[in-house]
């Protein structure tokens, strides 16, 4: 969920009145928002760095809310007036419309094909005649950077470039060039670089450093010239600094670059219908057109509306309640969704705002329409669903599933080639390499965290591990298996031996050869042959074990594991210090 | 039970005697340890009313340490007197000594020696009288000879004061004959034995009473970790409200069946490296059910199912990517794919199974954990239906304020129709983690020690059965 911090009283001031923290956190919560802090400047900036650097910044009290994260519309103080002011009705939805220019052709940017390589879609438009003040400006800036952030992905989708109009002339061309015949004077740089310069610059730069591997393996750069050569911007990285927008700025030319259309469009219609507010005719954008390298036209921002038609009694079905068709009408229309009767039986024409790109199926609709009903209204019902309960048999336990190579392989005294493992791509740590094929070492590794608790220390899991196998969809299954240990100044195979006795009468399997279970002593050259036996055994090996005093577990004929005592190496790798014997054996068969 | 010999030699000793003796005099006496001449009165008003023992307690005094030294090698002022030679001797060189700080003043107040400040090489100290009088070591040697009635109270809480003596109390028994003295003891039993039942010795016997007070021995049996007590609990609930468990059993997903099925865009970040585990072997899974697949692809990149879609470029190799599963919602997603490929029946699932994801680690942040995860499929279900489910779920749980620790929701279309269910058949699900209510339950902060291998095995041993609801 995005945060927008808005300035409290200049919400207050916009919203023409007042709320206690209380009222507002109220009317947050109807509206599907949470006031999550309420802070100052001077509050965050000595929190995060100290006091002494809190000195001198502002007291003025900020709102923290969290807003949905497919809510684009509310991640600016404009956006989120107008969508409390229409949920209270104290303003109806202002239409945005699309207007050409009153004299003259429309602003043309021109894409060549050589962007294709690199970042092959644009999409523009003029806000006409805006008045900025310091508090709009900087609302400006930072709806980019929410945008940016959210739905442009951190500009890897889209990227958003504004201009003043006045400093610039078109036809724009958006074209990608090789790095090195690319120079202009970046934003807030004194000298002109190349952009092979720029991203050496930029290496360091807090910001702009995280957006640099958008393009930097690309043999070209997205660059953006007006008629002149002057760069407007080097999408997704910074804008030219020499058409940067101003206080005085009063006009605004708006360009998205990206990698995928659709969020192009939400975008710039994002960025017009909030602050088209402050144009001379607010609410008017003036369109631009964008020519792709193939010829054909488009014409943005697209601001269109969208009509759906639906049911009350959809609406009433899905949320649980009983109102009118008229009703639910009024509760859609505050949320923004202008909705009325049809009068054709109980059906509801609704119409989609270009605010509202969150709204992509009518169950979307009833979602809203239950939110302005409000969600404690509505009354909790039991589902009369009839089932009959079943449970699967199994049980678990708490080591981790992810592990080292060097814990399922090295430390046991095997190759990590023979443990049939799942390999992790992109673990932080080592801690995280493989997908454990044993759990003998997680058992290890805790008696080795508690070596303080008396002996003898006696531990089992019932758990799964994870072996590769090419016969399921995704190359991997999970085994269910049986794992203890003795640790102890003595070994105690004869205790780990009676718990196999114990666990096998439980499960009902009788002590023969043949039909029920036995155990005979492992043989070393077989295991080192490779295993003919009928169960490829993935986990703990002989050579885990202290020679001669390691046995193979039978049951039904097959070998389903091992116990033994292990290999006084074995017990060093894991930094214990006493004899221990182990059980480890595969459970799938019982299940 | 005490020595015997010291026993009985106390028991003769008191014989002798018409009133009493005090323990400290038969220790002194008898050359042992006071200890061992408590041991044997306790052992022996253990067997009844032989002796009488009464507590008391005095006080004597004690040389410190510090006194002791003193005793032995002459007050600190004494000795700074004896190391100035006759040409005197420098002070920083008498600083340096040990009793040189506190020796310097006491020697000036005593007037024993003086400084002159203004000789050459800096201030330089002579003795002022020929012999002294070390009066403080002298009054210490009488407190060791334990003639401290000598001394003068004053005296002595001037030595106090220097921290030279020390004031204890000492306590003693005065011990006497009781009612049924007698120099012979019968030993008492400790226990009844199958002899004693046989032949009805018992009734002869005497036995050592019991102490109620110390603990009883531990049993010796296995211990259940915490999480698997919750996750009891959790199951309790759902078969209660008649849930079947969906099988689990499969950590390693494919991306298709983790985050496109559940039509979630493939550049959502939840699919970043960051977030996610994915696989370099196997990397890839290869079997999708064809025209499901199809289907979802549909729905991302051009909508349908009356849904606008993504419309972006959906690609099978994003969906093709293996990972470990991020949510359990992923096998809920198989099981509704497979219940849709029969006639529909209503449902009602849930699974308690470990998931994954690449978070950095801290004390309430792991990698891998349990999400427990209830799903009712059913035709008609309402949001009303959901907010009463859950109300009756986190009711059983003993917990008021459920939103703050789950997940819920109604399964969008996208989701659901392409797998072909019917129009009219909703999904409500809803999720929580089993480690955080296990923390809050058992007082555990940090994450590392109910989970892996730095487990507290005392913190196992101890965790009371898990009863959620108080």
């Amino acid at each position: 969920m995005p945060t927008v911090g808005v300035k409290r009283d200049l919400l207050f001031k916009a919203l023409g009145r007042t709320y206690t923290d209380e009222e507002f956190d109220e009317l947050c919560f109807e509206f599907g928002l949470e006031l999550d802090e309420i802070t100052s400047e001077k509050e965050i900036i000595s929190r995060e760095q100290g006091d002494s650097k809190a000195s001198g910044a502002s007291d003025t009290i900020l709102y923290k809310i969290d807003v949905p994260a497919n809510r684009y519309d509310l991640l600016c103080l404009e956006g989120l007036v107008r969508g409390l002011q229409v949920f209270k009705n104290t303003l109806e939805a202002p239409r945005y419309r699309r207007v050409s220019p009153s004299s003259g052709e429309p602003q043309k940017l021109v894409i060549t094909k050589e962007t294709a390589a690199v970042r092959p879609h644009a999409v523009a438009a003029v806000l006409r005649n805006i008045t900025f003040t310091q508090e709009r400006y900087d609302s400006f800036i930072e709806l980019q950077e929410k945008l940016h952030q959210n739905i442009c992905r951190k500009r890897s989708l889209v990227a958003i470039g504004t201009h003043d109009l006045d400093t610039i002339s078109g036809p724009f061309t958006y074209t990608a060039k090789p790095p090195g015949d690319i120079s202009f004077k970046p934003l807030n740089q004194t000298k002109e670089y190349t952009a092979t310069q720029l991203m050496s610059l930029y290496k360091t730069d807090s910001h702009l450093r995280h957006y640099l591997h958008i393009i930097e393996d690309k043999p070209v750069y997205p660059v953006i010239y007006d008629s002149n050569g002057i760069v407007l911007s080097m999408p997704p990285i910074i804008n030219g600094d020499h058409s940067k927008i101003t206080l005085k700025t009063k006009n605004v030319f708006i360009e998205c670059t990206a990698t995928d259309v659709t969020k192009a469009k939400i975008v710039l219609d994002m960025m017009v219908t909030m602050f088209s507010e402050y144009c001379s005719q607010p609410f008017t954008v003036e369109e631009a057109e964008v020519v792709y390298p193939d010829g054909k036209t488009y014409k943005y921002p697209e601001l269109a509306y969208r009509k759906e038609k639906l049911s009350s009694e959809f609406i009433n079905r899905k949320v649980g309640i009983n109102e009118s068709t008229e009703k639910i009408a009024q509760l859609l229309t505050r949320m923004c969704l202008l909705s009325q009767a049809t009068g054709v039986g109980d059906e509801i024409e609704v119409e989609i705002p270009p605010t509202r790109s969150d709204i992509i199926h009518a169950c979307d609709i009833m979602e809203d329409a239950a939110m302005a009903y409000g969600f404690n209204n509505i009354p909790r019902t039991t589902p009369r669903t009839y089932t009959v309960a079943n449970q699967v048999p199994g049980f678990s336990s708490a080591c981790l599933m992810c592990c080292s190579q060097e814990d399922i392989a090295e430390k046991l005294a095997k190759k990590i080639s023979e443990t049939k493992a799942v390999h992790i791509s992109n673990p932080k740590t080592a801690e995280f390499q493989v997908a454990r094929t044993t759990l003998l070492p997680g058992l290890l590794k805790t008696i080795a965290a508690n070596r303080k608790m008396p002996l003898p220390l006696k531990l089992f899991e019932i758990s799964d591990v994870v072996l590769k196998d090419e016969t399921k969809d995704v190359g991997a299954r999970n085994s269910r298996r049986f794992c203890a240990v003795y640790y102890n100044k003595s070994p105690g195979f004869e205790v780990i031996h009676g718990l196999l006795d114990r666990t096998m009468q439980l499960l009902e399997v009788k002590s023969v050869r043949g039909d029920g279970y036995h155990i005979q002593a492992a043989d070393g050259k077989k295991a080192l042959r490779g295993n003919t036996l009928s169960f490829i055994w993935s986990c703990v090996s002989y050579s885990t074990f202290f020679p001669g005093r390691c046995a193979e577990i039978f049951v039904r004929g097959k070998s389903v594991g091992r116990l033994g005592v292990l290999h006084p190496d074995v017990i060093n790798r894991f930094e214990l210090t006493m004899p221990c014997s182990a059980l480890e054996m595969d459970i799938e068969p019982f299940l | 039970m005490a020595d015997t010999g010291v026993v009985e030699t106390l028991l003769r000793l008191i014989e002798k005697v018409d009133d009493g003796v005090d323990s400290l005099e038969v220790a002194a006496s008898l050359g042992v340890d006071h200890q061992v001449i408590v041991g044997a009165v306790k052992s022996l008003q253990a067997l009844g009313d032989i002796i009488s023992a009464e507590l008391r307690s005095s006080k004597h005094w004690e040389l410190t340490e510090e006194g002791t030294e003193i005793a032995e090698q002459g007050s600190h002022e004494a000795r700074v007197f004896s190391s100035i030679p006759l040409e005197g001797l420098a002070q920083s060189e008498l600083m340096k000594l040990s009793f040189g700080k506190i020796g310097f003043s006491k020697a000036m107040s005593n007037k024993w020696i003086r400084v002159d400040k203004s000789h050459e090489g800096g201030p330089r100290i002579f003795k002022t009288v020929e012999s002294i009088d070390d009066q403080v070591r002298e009054k210490l040697l009488l407190v060791k000879k334990a003639n401290t009635a000598q001394l003068e109270e004053k005296e002595k809480n001037e030595l106090k004061k220097r921290k030279l003596l020390s004031e204890v109390t000492v306590k003693s028994y005065w011990i006497s004959k009781g009612i049924s003295f007698s120099t012979t003891i019968t030993k008492q039993e400790t226990e009844l034995t199958p002899e004693m039942v046989a032949n009805g010795s018992w009734k002869e016997k005497k036995f050592k009473p019991y102490n109620f007070e110390a603990m009883g021995v531990a049993p010796d049996c296995g211990h259940l970790h915490p999480l698997m007590k919750v996750r009891t609990q959790f199951r309790q609930i759902f078969l209660e409200m008649g849930f079947t468990e969906m099988p689990t059993n499969n950590f390693i997903e494919s991306s298709f069946w983790n985050f496109d099925s559940l039509f979630q865009p493939q550049q959502h970040p939840a699919r970043d490296q960051h977030d996610t585990f994915f696989l370099s072997d196997p990397a890839l899974a290869h079997e999708f059910p064809q025209d499901y697949l199809e289907r979802v692809k549909k729905v991302h990149s051009e909508g349908g199912f009356g849904s606008q879609g993504y419309k972006y470029d959906w690609k099978i190799e994003e969906a093709q990517k293996n990972i470990l599963r991020t949510h359990t919602t992923a096998v809920s997603a198989r099981m509704l794919y497979k219940l849709a490929q029969q006639k529909f029946t209503p449902v009602k699932y849930f699974s308690i199974d470990r998931v994954f994801r690449n978070e950095t680690l801290d004390a309430t942040h792991l990698a891998e954990f349990h999400q427990i995860e209830g799903v009712v499929a059913d035709y008609g279900l309402t949001l009303g239906d959901l907010m009463g489910i859950l109300h009756q779920f986190f009711t059983k749980l003993g917990l008021k304020k459920w939103v703050e620790v789950g997940n819920s929701g109604v399964f969008r279309p996208e989701m659901l129709l392409p797998m072909g269910l019917p129009e009219d058949v909703s999904v409500i699900a809803w999720g929580l983690s089993l480690e955080r209510p296990t923390m809050i339950k058992y007082g555990i902060n940090n994450i590392r020690e109910l989970v892996g291998h730095k487990v507290n095995l005392q913190m196992v041993y101890d965790s009371p059965i898990c009863r959620l609801e108080s």
